[in-house]
């Protein structure tokens, strides 16, 4: 049904044997996976009809001066030791601060990776299957997958500044598959934001995949803002492991897209590894996001914590499926999770499915969902001093989500970050 | 915290792990057909439209297939066709207690009902078996216009009453066990308080499994009409035996304008009983339900009451604690469906793990579009005893719309090792002391139950306990 969107992609004989077989199987893999259907409960709410892969082909490059003009609009951070502008999965720009190569750090386009680095990659190119309901899209990456960005941070080297990848979407009908891998090795520091971002209002889709492996003591800090189309349909799955004494924050900024998933693994593999998982989203006229995460608790004095936070305004539509899970050796661990909805709208609909699974006894482990409104008082008190009903509802709305922001500790990205969030509440 | 396990005692059952030997004299024996269906509408002399809902609730059961979604691979150890779905020692319920058969008598005596009656109940429906051999209504409730009697016997003298409501709240096609009930469905209790009518004592019935291999498939149908009042309750403890028994329930509560049900189940079945309930209310405006349960015992429970808010500022709540042991699945939940302005609904879950006991909690809360003002509290708090014990909270909160308000919280956590330091101090044994701070977990909600119910159930609880410490 879909060989229009596998054909293309012929492995070049230049990449290394063990890629091309990887994407021989996921082809076929693809190929025999059934399609999720709602009944499935890792598909419970979502609108899976949204995403019909038939739909699309394999993105093809963009004209010389249309890259040029996305280049230029690849404005993210203030300062990062690096970037990478990728245009329908062709790199079309990339810069590197020279103390990156002096540290023994590889920041590297996927493709040259493959090549350069092959072992290195074969390590932990998409090691962890997928565990929340996608594997058949997952199996669609692997199988079509050409670019993306690799990092290595070896042991002991602590980043001074984040890097950062453009990811644009042209064209009509296309697909693209995004691809991250982060391998912090032991106490090492490292920082990088993926922007995901269309040209043009066409509908196309994006399926992407990340693979992030914090080493012992390391810490990784990982950033994904998602500002498709209107049009455009898509379905990331992040896979983070992080072995012992090692720490993940991540953080999602959601505002683009028709239907976004996206599936979110933090696996502790190591004793006293920690992990956060932070996501704001704002939803509004007929968007719709299913975010479904997994806080795997698979080593002793782990500790997890999530914030998911979502507005929805108009028609928008939300869900939230959060699971704690704790195997039975994994004792003293704790986990936190929360899912905080505002509803800005009598006709959004928001889901939340917050979920448990303690196999251990020794634990400290909650979960707290709530769905709400604006509280009247908090509106009356800021009219009553003279801001406008219609700012004190954006303002409200904006620390509703600020909070989620504020728990990333890095300052030039945060600031970013809320410039980026603030801009798309303008209109509301 | 040292809670090593010695030895995983089988709980003591003694109170509950008795029986007589069989003497019965209707017996559809096992497996499940249409002639089942035939026979047992014959030996109940049912009219013809009740024959004609069994028949087509066993083709609907036929066609459904098991649960899938919230099934536990346990269910496909029920074997059907080894099932006995009717068996009753005789036809009509005797009324005076000199007529119940002595060895019948002597199991109740052991159960304590003639006890709890004399107290002040006003009304006992034991059932034992499929049919309630003992019934016995205080006059003065018969005056009031109370009616208090089992499935046959309410469809067959007021189905002018009953039938309006019945299989209405619950659909045959509900799920699987719904329709598997509403074709082999006897005993059970029916009730109906007309309007302005508020019962000051609760009413009572008792459930007892008593036959080797032996479905029981009560029906309970409440209808509290407007403006009417009734605290309902409803005790199992099942003896004990070597092949698995199947308890498929279904219980309708209807509670008219302003009216108020509570409904209070203590259940405290043998480990190799699989306890599949449908429990189900309508509440219309201001009307309230409450559903108090206590789930111990049973080898997999799947048990989650609903109430469907369906009049302006009804109320809906759902207070329930599982005990779970040794292999032993408490699979259960609630669920508040909202389809009214200023609708409220609060559910209260506790659960204990034991061993290697496991606690499930599901939830789901529905509030749809263009609703206002409505609200639902949802807590579960699970406690872990043993390093084996499992526990998982799986709800699913649906909002459209501004203008309503959901909170949902659930912990999970041990009993405090300084708890149990402090109490061992001070004298208690390791086990005592657990024993109290379990207790102490339970404490503001088995405060809901009534007096006697909350005494049996700490009791309960301390013997689920019993060799859990070491």
């Amino acid at each position: 049904m879909t060989d229009s969107l596998l054909q293309d992609a012929p492995a070049s004989a230049t990449l290394p044997e063990w890629f091309r077989s990887t994407k021989t199987a996921a082809a076929s893999a693809f190929e025999t996976l059934p399609m999720p259907t709602r009944r499935d409960e890792f598909w419970r709410f979502c609108n899976i009809k949204a995403f019909d892969p038939q739909d699309f082909t394999p993105a093809r490059p963009v004209a010389r001066e249309i890259s040029a003009e996305l280049v230029a609009a690849s404005n993210g951070l203030k300062t990062s030791l690096g970037s990478f502008v990728f245009a329908n999965d062709q790199l079309v720009a990339r810069r590197a601060a020279p103390e990156l190569a002096k540290a023994g750090v590889v920041w590297l386009p996927l493709s040259e990776a493959l090549v350069s680095h092959s072992d290195l990659v074969a390590r932990y190119f998409m090691q962890t299957d997928s565990v929340l309901g996608s594997a058949k899209f997952q199996a669609l990456h692997g199988a079509s997958v050409k670019e993306g960005s690799f990092l290595y941070v070896p042991k002991g080297v602590r980043l001074s500044a984040p890097l950062e990848a453009f990811h644009w979407l042209a064209g009509s009908g296309q697909a693209v598959f995004p691809h991250t891998i982060i391998v912090a090795e032991e106490d090492s520091s490292v920082t990088l934001v993926d922007w995901f971002k269309s040209a043009g209002e066409a509908r196309n889709m994006a399926c992407g995949v990340n693979d992030l492996h914090v080493g012992s003591g390391a810490e990784v800090r990982y950033v994904s803002v998602q500002e498709w189309c209107r049009q455009t349909v898509s379905l990331h799955t992040n896979a983070t492991t992080v072995a012992k004494r090692g720490s993940s924050i991540h953080l999602g900024l959601h505002l683009g897209g028709a239907f976004s998933r996206s599936e979110s693994l933090s696996r502790l593999t190591g004793a006293a590894a920690r992990c956060d998982m932070l996501a704001a989203t704002v939803a509004d006229s007929a968007q719709e996001f299913d975010q479904r995460t997994l806080q795997d608790h698979r080593s002793p004095e782990t500790y997890s914590d999530l914030l998911y936070k979502n507005t929805l305004y108009d028609q928008a539509k939300t869900t939230v499926s959060g699971l704690i899970r704790v195997e039975p050796h994994a004792h003293k661990s704790d986990a936190f999770q929360k899912v905080r909805n505002l509803i800005l709208s009598p006709d959004a609909e928001a889901n939340s499915l917050p979920g448990l699974e303690i196999l251990a006894d020794d634990v400290r482990c909650s979960h707290g969902a709530t769905t709400g409104e604006i509280d009247a008082e908090e509106l009356f008190y800021m009219q009553s001093r003279g801001i406008p009903a219609r700012d004190a509802y954006r303002l409200i709305t904006y620390g509703f989500l600020n909070e989620v922001l504020e728990r990333f500790p890095c300052d030039t990205v945060r600031e970013t970050l809320q410039e980026t969030l603030r801009a798309r509440l303008r209109s509301h | 915290m040292s809670t090593e396990v010695i030895s995983q005692i089988d709980v003591d059952r003694t109170r509950g792990d008795f029986h007589y030997p069989e003497q019965h004299t209707f017996d559809a024996g096992t497996g499940l057909s249409h002639a089942t269906i035939d026979y047992i509408a014959d030996v109940k002399s049912e009219p013809d439209w009740i024959r004609e809902f069994r028949h087509k609730a066993l083709d609907v059961f036929f066609s459904k297939p098991m649960p899938t979604n919230w099934a536990s691979k346990d269910l496909e150890n029920i074997v059907f066709e080894n099932i006995r779905y009717y068996l009753a020692n005789s036809q009509r319920p005797t009324r005076s207690w000199d007529e119940v058969p002595d060895d019948v008598k002597r199991t109740f005596e052991r159960l304590g009902i003639p006890e709890q009656e004399r107290k002040f109940l006003a009304g006992v429906e034991a059932q034992f078996d499929s049919e309630a051999v003992y019934s016995n209504m205080k006059k003065a409730l018969g005056d009031e216009g109370v009616i208090f009697v089992g499935s046959t016997e309410g469809l067959k003298e007021y189905p002018e009453i009953f039938k309006k409501w019945f299989g209405k709240v619950i659909p045959t096609g509900d799920n699987k066990f719904s329709a598997l009930n509403s074709a082999v469905f006897s005993g059970g209790s029916f009730i109906y308080v007309p309007p302005g009518v508020k019962l000051k004592h609760p009413l009572q019935a008792y459930f007892r499994i008593n036959a080797e291999n032996f479905g029981q498939f009560e029906r309970t149908l409440i209808i509290a009409d407007e403006g009417a009042e009734l605290m309902y309750m409803e005790g199992c403890t099942a003896p004990k035996f070597e092949t698995a028994t199947l308890h498929s329930a279904v219980v309708e509560l209807v509670a008219m304008k302003g009216a108020k049900i509570q409904y209070v189940t203590v259940q405290n079945w043998s480990a190799n009983v699989f306890n599949l309930v449908t429990k189900r209310a309508v509440a219309h405006e201001e009307a309230e339900v409450r559903w108090i349960d206590c789930n111990i015992g049973s080898r997999l429970t799947m048990k989650y009451p609903g109430v469907i808010l369906k009049g302006r500022k009804a109320r809906g709540e759902v207070i329930s604690i599982a005990l779970a042991n040794n292999g032993q699945h408490q699979d259960t939940g609630a669920k508040m469906i909202h389809a009214a302005d200023e609708t409220t609904s609060n559910v209260i879950s506790k659960s204990i793990s034991i061993g290697k006991g496991r606690a499930t909690y599901r939830g789901q809360v529905h509030i749809p579009k263009h609703l206002k003002g409505c609200k639902n509290n949802t807590e579960c708090d699970a406690l872990l005893i043993n390093s084996t014990s499992r526990t998982d909270t799986y709800p699913a909160i649906t909002v459209r719309g501004s203008g309503n308000s959901v909170q949902h919280e659930a912990s999970v956590s041990q009993v405090s090792a300084e708890q149990i330091f402090y109490m061992q101090q001070r004298g208690l044994t390791e086990a005592q002391a657990m024993s109290l701070s379990v207790n102490g977990f339970v404490n503001d909600l088995v405060r809901e139950f009534p007096m006697e119910y909350s005494v049996e159930l700490k009791r309960l609880i301390d013997l689920e306990m019993e060799g859990s410490v070491g």
